[in-house]
């Protein structure tokens, strides 16, 4: 038993064990970093398999960014635990039987393949580098289904803000750019005044008095 | 230097055989982390000194000789601290915070080049990982935040989430420009790239200038200082999301905050500043003569110039509103970047470029 399989049998171990907390936590909160957790995981057999882009594209996208935003969904919202937990086991065979269904897939999709190749991924020379290749095939062989996803993306976006967004007529907001443009004359203005003379001062200080 | 680094590997390695790879790693790790957080030590007293005499006022100058036992004088006073854990904090996530945002700051600098061939890890895709890295630091905060069960902490944790996503996306893209110029993630290769006849005006704030700024700020803003610390805005929230800390957790956070500045400074540096490399080189006399100068003064000397900015811009701006932040970040910044995307894609094409 080599380092690279204990360390294959540690991620793996930890990618599923998170994956089944992610599921059977009680706190949403929780769930959402064991989920993180699992992303990591993941990441980590993806570095074992030389797929260092993935690897640290799957950390740099999901764990530092969409999972942040998860956190921060989950954290803003007043969540019933009681009543989510209410349901758990009663949606529990749907959710096995689609499990089930998805690993099957899996099996058909795989499973010939590993078979085949004798289970063991190619070794490449050290100087061989996984972003390059992906660039590579991305760039060249892959372009027009590569554009294709990120304009669907585009429009998913486009379509998602011009859905929710909802501008208010009598909304006092501020217009930063105005703010940011105005000039010190706009707010100060200097004025010139004489120094007054000081029998002038006393002399009202007496009106004053007489008063 | 390399030179002196083989010596002792090659020595080592006579001498413990197989068990030496793990021993020189977690030496190297210590030879980084060590002067690093020496640096953050020191660093806190040099910020609370600089902003002093630019305050027209001496800075702490009570303990030891003016004032250099300061931070020992502090770290021992937070150490020796109750640590108190509120009531109704979630205890487990709130101790592991402090160490969720200390972790990233520290394992970022394993790609980050000090001298040629100077790296803990020569990663191909270092630049990335560093990314990855930076964006991962923001947990801590948000977990410190919701773990404490107090509604300024967790105010202070959605403005840091908030503003460090929308921060990443403009300092992504101006690291897109970079690897773009370089042609690399290597991180060594792309302060190589950096390496001409012109000294300083070969590297990449020549060209990128734009986003040389842009990565700068957007890093002062990821770090939660001055004058974008709305994350821990003493006059609205408290201290933001570290309002329940004390003692050692707060200390965590604290080398966290400062570990992070030395960083943010270190990659503007290697980035966009040439790391290593002689500003002089190919200068005549002058550039013959300072080529004998090792390659860490250079990335120190050049990395201090950039700490000296942090404590500048503090001295210097007020806080800014949390809307005209987010108006930067995604309005100016973002627009900004995209566009140099395209310019400099466009202008590597044309026999224009010369670097």
């Amino acid at each position: 038993m080599n380092i690279e399989t204990i360390l294959f049998y540690f991620f793996a171990a930890s990618t599923v064990f998170s994956a089944l907390r992610v599921i059977t936590a009680r706190n949403p909160l929780h769930s959402v970093m064991f989920l993180v957790l699992a992303f990591v995981s993941s990441a980590g057999i993806w570095l074992l398999l030389e797929a260092e882009f993935l690897a640290i594209a799957l950390v740099l996208v999901y764990v530092g960014a969409v999972m942040v935003l998860f956190l921060f969904v989950v954290m803003m919202l007043d969540i019933n635990i009681e009543k989510l937990r209410k349901d758990y086991l009663q949606w529990l065979p749907a959710g096995a039987l689609l499990a089930t269904l998805i690993v099957v897939q899996m099996v058909f999709v795989l499973g010939d393949k590993a078979a085949s190749t004798g289970m063991t991924a190619v070794k490449h020379a050290s100087d061989y580098s996984n972003t390059k290749e992906l660039g590579r095939l991305i760039y060249t062989d892959y372009v027009y289904p590569f554009e294709l996803a990120a304009v669907l993306l585009l429009v998913a976006m486009v379509a998602a803000i011009a859905l929710t967004f909802r501008r208010r007529r009598d909304s006092k907001r501020q217009d930063v750019r105005w703010q940011v443009n105005v000039k010190r004359n706009d707010r100060v203005r200097i004025i010139s005044m004489p120094a007054t003379k000081k029998n002038e001062v006393s002399g009202a200080d007496e009106a004053h008095a007489a008063d | 230097m390399i030179e002196l680094l083989q010596t002792v590997h090659q020595m080592g390695e006579g001498l413990l055989g197989a068990a030496w790879m793990p021993v020189w790693t977690v030496v190297k790790i210590l030879v980084i982390v060590l002067p690093i957080m020496g640096g953050v030590a020191y660093y806190t007293l040099a910020e609370r000194k600089v902003l002093g005499f630019m305050q027209v006022r001496p800075g702490p100058n009570r303990v030891g000789w003016w004032g250099l036992m300061q931070p020992i004088a502090d770290g021992i006073k937070l150490l020796l601290k109750e640590f108190i854990i509120p009531s109704g904090a979630n205890k487990f996530l709130f101790l592991a915070a402090p160490v969720m945002a200390l972790t990233p700051a520290l394992a970022a600098w394993a790609v980050v080049p000090f001298f040629e061939g100077g790296t803990l890890a020569n990663v191909n895709a270092g630049l990335l990982y560093l990314l990855a890295m930076t964006s991962l630091g923001v947990y801590g905060i948000i977990i410190a935040g919701w773990a404490s069960n107090s509604k300024y902490a967790f105010l202070g944790a959605l403005r840091s989430a908030a503003q460090i996503v929308s921060y990443e996306l403009a300092m992504g893209f101006a690291l897109v420009c970079v690897l773009l110029a370089a042609q690399s993630l290597n991180m060594g290769e792309i302060v190589q790239g950096q390496q001409s006849e012109y000294g300083l005006f070969g590297w990449y704030w020549v060209p990128l200038f734009p986003m040389f700024i842009v990565y700068f700020l957007a890093g002062v803003a990821e770090t939660n200082r001055a004058p974008f610390d709305l994350a821990e805005d003493e006059s609205a929230i408290v201290a933001g999301f570290h309002t329940e800390y004390s003692g050692m957790g707060f200390a965590l956070f604290f080398l966290a905050e400062y570990a992070n500045m030395i960083l943010i400074a270190a990659l503007t540096v290697v980035f966009f500043l040439g790391g290593y490399l002689n500003p002089f080189h190919g200068w005549g006399v002058l550039g013959e003569l300072t080529d004998q100068i090792p390659g860490l003064f250079w990335m120190l000397a050049k990395m201090s110039i950039f700490l000296f900015l942090f404590l500048w811009l503090r001295a210097t701006f007020p806080r800014y509103r949390y809307d005209q932040l987010m108006r930067l970040g995604w309005k100016v910044f973002i627009p900004l970047t995209l566009i140099w995307v395209v310019v400099v894609a466009s202008w590597m094409q044309t026999s224009l470029w010369v670097w």
